[in-house]
């Protein structure tokens, strides 16, 4: 297993003063908590500082995990001391049940949570795990089955601690929208002493689409139309999730214009819009002819598109 | 290491949600009493109900309840200071979504400057 350098991680000396490490672990804490947030590692960095935290802010803990001595590098391959480790550290299961194994390698990791002692091992639930995954735009209309791996650790009948791989094959139901959770009941961490486990919580997040940008159950869209189709107005096929579909384009339309084509958003109840942003572009005038149509509407249509700019 | 594989279907935190306070206390771990102080101080809203019995929480309500109880625990917020940081979490999240939006709207184009 790993060597874990406690002090790395909480970014302060070996010989940090009690009050220097609660005030970097309250920085980190409050920089890497989950729900606040959006480094991509949050959950592991805020773990690996509680653990830190367990250990240094404990003077008993601090002091056995000093006497390993300090050469010791993060990442170094580990192997406890003969004798295994100190005994006497008791835990709730909600704490040590994230810590790593060089953790329970030093203080062990047996859930007698309370002063029964081994004789009366409590009851207690499995941990919540929230977990983030990504899925297309298309997957949120549609919905889709994803399979998920996921690695959970296992308390044995003596307490130890082994890692189970799950791979969970799970309905993204259509209509799920950024951000949004989906509760898998008792597929969490599990329980301890016959408990029940835990939930597993899925975080969606859409990934960015080449079209569309979702907001909420809405859809937006930029549609660039031709010069003479805002003028003159048109029907234009858009592009939706659920496929083309026309869009009368009114006489006189400009850039910037929003159009909404109810229920062609994200399914729902009621369903979500399209929102279509109408963009005009002008064709290039690379060739004679386009110059001379350019140079024929400039004489004919003496337009000034800055006189309400006055100038 | 063991290998299964589970086919599971969730339930999604939406508006269409409607759980109980006892069923919140579940889902989130708090006691009642933490969850009734939750509504009190505004930071939790349930979707209907008068008396606590009567309450019905949707699913922005129970993601909401759980956040709250996790900031309270690790960072040993006080309630009206996991309110303020729900709030915030909540702007930022609606600014992000906006600005999203509005970049999409924008276009990739980059400035050119002139003079």
């Amino acid at each position: 297993m790993e060597y874990k350098d406690y002090y790395q991680t909480l970014g302060v000396a070996r010989d940090a003063s009690q009050d220097e490490i609660k005030r970097a672990y309250r920085k980190l804490a409050r920089k890497f908590h989950p729900d606040v947030s959006k480094e991509p590692d949050a959950e592991a960095r805020f773990k690996a500082v509680n653990e830190a935290n367990e250990v240094l802010h404990d003077p008993e803990k601090r002091a056995a995990y000093d006497a390993l001595g300090k050469n010791w590098r993060a990442g170094q391959d580990f192997r406890p001391p003969p004798g295994g480790g100190a005994h006497d550290f008791r835990f709730s299961q909600d704490e040590a049940a994230d810590f790593s194994d060089f953790f329970s390698s030093l203080f062990g990791r047996d859930f007698r949570g309370g002063p029964g002692g081994a004789g009366t091992p409590r009851k207690r639930r499995g941990q919540d795990q929230t977990v983030r995954i990504q899925i297309e735009l298309e997957d949120a209309f549609q919905g889709a089955t994803r399979q998920l791996k996921l690695e959970v650790p296992e308390a044995g009948p003596d307490g130890r601690m082994s890692t189970h791989a799950r791979t969970l094959s799970v309905r993204i139901p259509a209509g799920v929208t950024q951000g949004q959770q989906i509760r898998l009941s008792g597929q969490g961490g599990p329980g301890a002493h016959g408990g029940p486990a835990g939930d597993l919580y899925l975080e969606v997040e859409i990934k960015p689409h080449r079209h569309f940008t979702p907001d909420g159950k809405d859809i937006a869209l930029r549609l660039p139309i031709a010069p003479w189709e805002a003028a003159l107005g048109a029907t234009v096929p858009v592009p939706t999730l659920g496929g083309p579909v026309n869009l009368k384009i009114a006489p006189g339309s400009q850039t910037g214009q929003r159009l909404r084509l109810k229920g062609r958003g994200l399914p729902g109840d009621p369903p979500g819009d399209e929102m279509v942003l109408l963009e005009i572009v002008v064709p290039p005038a690379d060739t004679a002819e386009a110059r001379r149509v350019y140079e024929h509407m400039a004489e004919q249509l003496r337009f000034n598109p800055r006189a309400e700019l006055g100038v | 290491m063991v290998k299964t594989e589970i086919r599971l279907e969730g339930i999604v935190l939406d508006e269409g949600m409607a759980v109980t306070l006892a069923e919140l206390t579940q889902l989130c771990g708090s006691s009642a009493r933490s969850l009734q102080l939750m509504v009190t101080e505004g930071l939790l809203r349930p979707r209907q109900g008068q008396a606590p019995a009567e309450w019905r929480f949707d699913g922005v309500q129970v993601r909401r309840a759980r956040r709250a109880q996790r900031l309270r625990r690790d960072l040993e917020l006080n309630l009206s200071g996991t309110a303020l940081a729900l709030d915030l979490l909540d702007e930022v999240e609606t600014l992000r979504a906006r600005i999203r939006v509005l970049e999409h709207q924008l276009g990739t184009a980059g400035v050119e400057e002139f003079g």
